[in-house]
């Protein structure tokens, strides 16, 4: 199937390489295939290229080029920063996170709890998925290595108060990390003038190509190497770079930067439609995350008594691309952690479908979905055993004891 | 994305027999909303014959697509033939199941039995799972369906349980308990809890502490950037050299002793003592 036929309203799970970022790409994969480290012209003229992509990216975070590390993605972001802080500080034993963070972050606290002794806060969000900043501050103590909390979460869309979360860890002297690879080009951000202490981001969700990320450290913050090995990126991650990963990242930053107001008014009100419409005409529906402190492309829809993995398939015969938190799809059998997180009933949480937009979306895709979306809702429920005034022809299948999952 | 077969894509786009019966002889109803999926079968039976079935499905592709093929091939059957149906024949008509939704299948199977039984008159319990007692509490799964669905489908591990019954695929607090039924229903003894510590000879010894050096704790402290390297062993005495990120470090000597001998005493001899050359 290609990118003709197809309504894709899942970039938050990766995004289209933008045409100018693909050209700009391109000549090094083949004339310039030079290594910036190279003392002659013909590699260092890429370095001077890979230059520029660090200016472009430290302007979109509004951060100095030395602060940044390229990467190659932004799991190697999170998991660099995360160690790094724990084996910059040997003493202290305590991570704090959240409930909700991506698996590049969660799975790797869990694993530092488990195989290393350390000590993990898992911080609860609300029923909107909030965070309770009063449940932060409690948390914090003279044992806390590093403070772990996602920009804006991935399935909801949801946006934390990370500069006012700077604050606070600053003010105790914790280092703070930020998964912010939904957020980078969404939001905008000026990293010095926060207490953001290091950063991760990845580039294919911004119109960069897979395998490029990278991780903003704020200077003089104590730092210990993931990979050690020759002294790229300044001995901070070694091995020869992606430059053309790295100059599409510069490239898709510039573009990124200059798309940030159309972000919150276009994407915003493309979305605010689709989500609207849904919502008013499909019965039992219901929006998952608060409804305003959320990323402008991101909506996250319950379908109750059906199933999201049956419903996407039917969206993709449709030719729409979106995903789902719903166990079957979540290649678990238990549906999303972030659902979970936030007590969304079972009866909703296994129907969510999350539609997320980009400066690619159209009126004419927006159109397509609202118009195809309730009958193949109706379509499934005819299916289903459950249905609306869920009492009479269910109550055997509901006075089954609670299932735990 | 899953690779369903294009039988399970035909029967999920089109599900046959789909809707409530509303002279139904028996329902059969199992799975809750809870768990992700569930299903109501609808029969009809005269003379002993199947002549109709319908069903409603509460769950993904499969699911669906699995309650369409079980009401094709029971319809027509005499209830005995019926009884007959398993997972494996309900798999093999859609020409095939993804491994991990095997228990789309086993699904439609408890459906059916149940159905059936509550045509015969026989108790089906308060709840679908009425038989055995509760093994996987966070898909409520008892000890008789694992023990079947092992039987039936040749299961050798949990994740092969998990695929069949979901059981095990939650916090994994039953992974012990289903071991034991897969070894029960192998007719194998329950694996052993650590065998009793024999007394090693030398060279086994030196064997043993060179396997766990190499497979446990080298690993180990390579994640922190340190590595470990074998000097010497004498006897109970192990003499290491730390490299990388763990030479000089101050808590080297913690290392050794914490870590490296810890894991030593734990898997070759109580009475190790590791060393730095
Ligand atoms: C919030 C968040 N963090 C981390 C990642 C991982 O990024 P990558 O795929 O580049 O490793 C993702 C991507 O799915 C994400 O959404
Ligand atoms: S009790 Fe079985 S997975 Fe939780």
């Amino acid at each position: 199937m290609s990118a003709q036929n197809v309504v894709y309203l899942d970039n938050n799970a990766t995004t289209r390489v933008a045409p100018e970022v693909l050209e700009a790409m391109l000549p090094f994969f083949s004339e310039r295939y030079g290594n910036p480290s190279s003392m002659h012209a013909f590699g260092g003229s890429v370095g001077s290229e890979m230059r520029q992509a660090r200016e472009s990216l430290a302007d979109l975070l509004g951060c100095g080029t030395d602060e940044i590390i390229f990467t190659s993605c932004g799991t190697e972001s999170d998991n660099t920063a995360i160690r790094s802080a724990l084996t910059a500080q040997p003493e202290k034993r305590h991570i704090v996170t959240t409930r909700v963070e991506h698996p590049a972050v969660l799975s790797l606290c869990k694993f530092l709890e488990r195989s290393q002794g350390y000590r993990v806060t898992y911080l609860g969000v609300d029923a909107e998925g909030k965070l309770d900043m009063q449940e932060l501050t409690d948390s914090l103590n003279d044992d806390t290595a590093i403070v772990s909390i996602m920009w804006a979460n991935n399935e909801t869309g949801v946006i934390f108060p990370i500069e006012q979360i700077a604050e606070l860890t600053r003010s105790r002297g914790i280092m703070l990390h930020t998964d912010a690879v939904q957020a980078v080009g969404k939001i905008p951000m000026q990293l010095s003038k926060t207490g953001v202490d290091m950063l991760s981001l990845s580039g294919h969700k911004l119109h960069a190509p897979k395998g490029v990320g990278a991780l903003f450290v704020r200077r003089k913050l104590p730092y210990r190497p993931y990979l050690i090995g020759g002294h790229q990126e300044h001995g901070k991650r070694a091995g020869t770079e992606n430059t053309t990963g790295i100059i599409a990242l510069g490239a898709a930053a510039k573009a990124a930067k200059a798309h940030l107001p159309s972000e919150n008014t276009t994407v915003r009100a493309l979305r605010d439609r689709l989500e609207s419409a849904l919502l008013a005409s499909v019965p039992d529906s219901r929006l998952n995350g608060h409804k305003t402190e959320r990323l402008p492309n991101t909506s996250n829809i319950s379908f109750k008594y059906i199933e999201g993995e049956a419903i996407l398939l039917l969206l993709d015969q449709l030719g729409i691309a979106a995903s789902s938190g719903s166990a079957c799809t979540s290649g678990s059998l238990e549906p999303s952690h972030v659902l979970r997180a936030m007590g969304v009933p079972f009866t909703f949480a296994h129907g969510s479908i999350r539609f997320s937009l980009s400066r690619y979306t159209t009126d004419a895709d927006v159109d397509y979905v609202i118009k195809n979306v309730p009958q193949i809702i109706e379509t499934l429920r005819k299916i289903s055993p459950y249905k609306q005034g869920a009492a009479d022809p269910l109550s055997p299948l509901d006075s089954k004891p609670p299932c735990g999952c | 994305m899953w690779e369903y077969t294009d039988i399970v894509k035909e029967h999920f786009l089109n599900p046959k027999n789909v809707g409530e019966m509303k002279d139904a002889s028996c329902v059969g109803e199992v799975g809750s909303i809870a768990c992700g999926d569930a299903l109501k079968l609808f029969l009809k039976i005269e003379d002993g014959i199947i002549r109709d079935a319908s069903f409603q499905t509460f769950g993904c592709a499969s699911a669906i697509a699995s309650s369409s093929a079980l009401t094709e091939l029971v319809k027509g059957k005499t209830v005995d033939e019926a009884m007959k149906i398993t997972n494996k024949d309900i798999a093999a008509a859609l020409g095939g199941l993804p491994k991990e939704k095997m228990h789309c299948s086993v699904m439609g199977e408890e459906a059916l039995e149940a159905a059936i039984k509550s045509y015969r008159g026989e108790d089906v319990g308060s709840h679908e799972h009425s038989e055995g007692e509760i093994v996987c509490e966070c898909f409520g799964v008892t000890d008789e369906q694992i023990l079947h669905a092992v039987r039936e489908n040749d299961l050798k591990t949990i994740e092969d349980v998990t695929y069949y019954t979901k059981a095990g695929g939650g916090c994994a607090k039953c992974h012990e308990k289903i071991e034991a039924l897969i070894a029960q229903a192998r007719g194998e003894a329950a694996p052993t809890p650590a065998p009793a510590p024999k007394k090693l000879s030398n060279l086994q010894r030196m064997k043993l502490i060179e396997e766990v050096l190499e497979k446990e704790i080298r690993p180990r402290l390579q994640l922190d950037g340190g590595d470990i390297e074998l000097a010497d062993i004498d006897g109970l005495t192990v003499v290491v050299n730390l490299r990388g990120r763990c030479t000089g470090c101050p808590a080297s000597q913690a290392t050794v002793q914490g870590t490296v001998q810890g894991i030593l005493r734990e898997k070759v001899d109580p009475e190790i003592v590791v060393r730095e050359a």
